[in-house]
């Protein structure tokens, strides 16, 4: 819990920063690095619970997050080459990267039903999260259009997922 | 010189085809983006369609009870319709990904 409060919270800050301060904006490199930095966090999550997990929907959920966020940050990376920036470490990542690290930890001293409860539970949220910000900062921030068009077909998808997480979560009720 | 018999056989030949009935069509859908384009298509029984996905990431076409197509990253995958009616279909994956096939 206190994991997910701390990466809301990050996420509000950025939110929060960007409407109070034009000088606060978030750059290319910078977003670059969030958006990657984001998929890497529920490729991680996504791992985790390959591991844990012997719920078939679970399982097959998982996997489908690994296979698309991986599509879609191999697809970053080769955005980044092409338009030769560099992704910018910065306190957002940071702070995200801190907050699902805390959420892991959490997650590995649950099993069983509660594990997938919790894992699935947090995908909701955290897919919630980065769909605030994506639309709110992340792609009216961005400059290149390249690179806010990859944003965008980012958001569709976080969206997707989050509608899917929804739906495993239901029927583990 | 063309001999009356094969006049003949081309115009037997003529008349076979304009009374044979419809034949199949194919219709494309592409998926760009994690969206279905068209969005809704209007096909006949025994008509094909093939979804084009552009996107780097899997997808399904998928009916509940009914048809569940896999389509791959940069791939393509069809479906012969067999019978009539609305089907609105949606991607597993991505649930938000939603269209309509439209069968007569």
């Amino acid at each position: 819990m206190y994991a997910r409060l701390t990466s809301a919270l990050a996420l509000a800050c950025l939110i929060n920063g960007a409407a109070l301060a034009a000088d606060n904006k978030v750059t290319d490199p910078q977003i670059a690095h969030i958006a990657y930095t984001a998929g890497v966090i529920d490729i991680e999550a996504a791992k985790q619970a390959l591991q844990m997990s012997k719920d078939k929907e679970v399982l097959a959920f998982a996997n489908d997050m690994l296979r698309d966020h991986e599509a879609v940050n191999k697809q970053a990376l080769d955005l980044v080459k092409k338009l030769n920036v560099t992704p910018e470490d910065n306190d957002t990542s940071r702070a995200l990267a801190k907050a699902a690290a805390e959420e892991r930890d959490r997650l590995a001293k649950l099993s069983g039903a509660d594990f997938d409860k919790a894992y699935v539970a947090n995908e909701v949220a955290y897919h919630k999260q980065v769909n605030g910000a994506l639309e709110t900062l992340l792609i009216p921030s961005a400059k290149n259009a390249d690179l806010k068009d990859l944003l965008e077909t980012g958001l569709k998808l976080f969206q997707g997922h989050q509608q899917h997480a929804e739906h495993v979560a239901a029927m583990m009720k | 010189m063309v001999s009356k018999r094969s006049l003949c056989v081309l115009c037997g030949l003529t008349l076979i085809l304009a009374g044979s009935p419809a034949r199949a069509e194919t219709i494309r859908v592409t998926i760009e983006k994690l969206v279905f384009s068209p969005a809704e298509i209007s096909v006949a029984v025994g008509d094909v369609v093939e979804w084009q996905n552009n996107d780097v990431m899997a997808h399904t076409a998928t009916v509940k009870g009914d048809f569940d197509i896999a389509i791959p990253p940069g791939g393509t995958a069809a479906l012969t319709v067999t019978k009539a009616g609305t089907f609105d279909y949606f991607c597993r994956f991505h649930p938000n990904m939603k269209a309509r096939l439209q069968v007569w």
